[in-house]
């Protein structure tokens, strides 16, 4: 017997929204810390309008890798030390619609803070950030640093010095995700031709896709013990 | 397969770094037995319950749970298995009936059965009053209840349950055996780890006795098993 995928997934991913519904521990923490980045960063960085719109993905990226950092940990964290972790593995659902269920729920909550942050930089740097393809981009880039941070959040967690080992491991492998994200947000945000920044876009959307494969393939040796 | 046993382990070795922490370890388990698994702390008790239920690999030797063999087959295994661990293996900001709802729907039980297996278990570990309280407000108790009501839930073959009595207040523990007299009687096999010997279910019938990490008794869990007891943990 095996519980289906997509069964195992919902479960997993609705579990999780309501936990954190009642405890609002995780996204109230990212979105704290990602507001503090982004306010600190506004006041240093007083700039001219051609310069801000050259910092501002930047921040917006930065910010946002930073906060996910706190919410990976966290999440893994309360699964692992629950022992509910453990409680998941036991069931006869596939390692793989774990991975998928605890990366759902993290991109998520990822993206709500994204999502508050686009407004709030829009007002504070006063450059439009509330555009169709600024919102993609930060889709794209948000699920693919969720999937990498997923798994080696998962890593982390079973380690003593997981605080600092989930940075010093997320952040040299999110390079690409930051380079192209920061490249295609800018390109937007300039109001340069599409010619100019899509293949940026392109090439954050197939780094996501070959990142959530491996991912993919790699959770279940993560996973054992 | 009742003829091989539910369980078969055979030189079943488990290490952490260079430290053994099971030695060789040998034993048949027959479909229905109540098994009490006895040592001292640190003898290898938890190590040996986490491998019969896949959560955790063998250095070496053989595990097959109803005819599978473990960590290949450990798909059809984990259907078959209950674990009632030291940790609750719940989920605080949840309640009491939602954590029963998230584990029925990860092993895919039909919502009918679900909504009935979960409603009567509440009511048998005695939390139908608090079924939608959180659990992070919950006694250590009331979760062992609660855990309880998790490893029963998909009405396991074997349920493996490591110190169950542990927070558990009179009442809790006659409901325990309770509980495992019923599962019992239903064919289900138990494997039951304690160091007190004082505290066992009236129907165990068997006995392995673990001593720094090897097995030194294998046999009825009659008789003079208190004296093999002290005598196994003084000598290891």
């Amino acid at each position: 017997m095996k519980t289906p995928f997509i069964s195992a997934v919902r479960a997993i991913v609705s579990k999780d929204l309501r936990a954190e519904w009642r405890s609002r521990e995780l996204v109230s923490a990212m979105a704290l810390f990602a507001l503090l980045s982004v306010l600190v960063f506004s006041f240093a960085l007083e700039l001219d309008k051609r310069a801000r719109e050259e910092a501002i993905s930047g921040v917006l990226w930065v910010s946002l890798i930073f906060a996910s950092l706190l919410g990976f940990n966290r999440s893994l964290s309360l699964e692992h030390d629950q022992g509910s972790l453990d409680a998941l593995l036991l069931a006869p659902v596939s390692r793989a619609a774990i991975y998928v269920g605890k990366l759902l729920g993290n991109f998520l909550f990822t993206l709500l803070v994204a999502l508050v942050l686009l407004p709030l930089m829009t007002a504070l740097y006063g450059v439009h950030l509330l555009d169709s393809w600024a919102l993609l981009t930060t889709v794209v880039g948000v699920f693919g640093f969720s999937a990498i941070g997923t798994l080696l959040a998962t890593l982390a967690v079973q380690t003593r010095s997981r605080e600092a080992l989930l940075p010093i491991a997320l952040l040299p492998v999110c390079l690409p995700f930051l380079l192209t994200a920061v490249r295609a947000t800018k390109g937007i945000v300039s109001g340069a031709p599409q010619s100019e920044w899509q293949v940026w876009l392109q090439l954050l959307a197939a780094i996501t896709v070959i990142y959530l494969i491996l991912c993919l393939l790699l959770y279940r040796f993560v996973l054992e013990e | 397969m009742s003829r091989r046993g539910l369980i078969e382990v055979q030189g079943l070795s488990k290490h952490f770094g260079w430290r053994p922490v099971l030695r060789g370890l040998d034993f048949l388990v027959q479909r229905g037995e109540c098994v009490l698994l006895l040592g001292a702390n640190g003898s290898g008790k938890s190590t040996l319950l986490r491998l019969l239920c896949g959560l955790s690999r063998a250095s070496s030797g053989v595990i097959r749970i109803g005819g599978w063999s473990l960590p290949e087959e450990a798909q059809a295994v984990r259907a078959q298995v209950g674990l009632l661990a030291h940790r609750p293996l719940l989920y605080e900001n949840l309640t009491a009936r939602e954590n029963l709802d998230f584990f029925a729907a990860l092993y895919d039980m039909p919502p009918a059965e679900r909504l009935r297996r979960r409603d009567d278990l509440l009511g048998q570990v005695g939390l139908a009053g608090r079924a939608d309280g959180l659990v992070r407000g919950f006694s250590r108790g009331m979760q062992q209840r609660l855990s309880l009501a998790r490893a029963l839930l998909h009405q396991p073959d074997l349920l493996l349950l490591d110190e169950p009595y542990t927070g558990l207040d009179s009442a809790g523990c006659a409901m325990l055996d309770e509980l495992l007299a019923a599962a019992s009687k239903s064919g289900c096999t138990i494997i039951m780890s304690t160091h007190q010997l004082e505290r066992k279910p009236a129907h165990a019938n068997r006995a392995l006795i673990l001593a720094g990490g090897s097995l030194v008794y294998a046999g009825p869990a009659t008789g003079d098993l208190a004296a093999r007891y002290r005598q196994a943990t003084a000598s290891a």
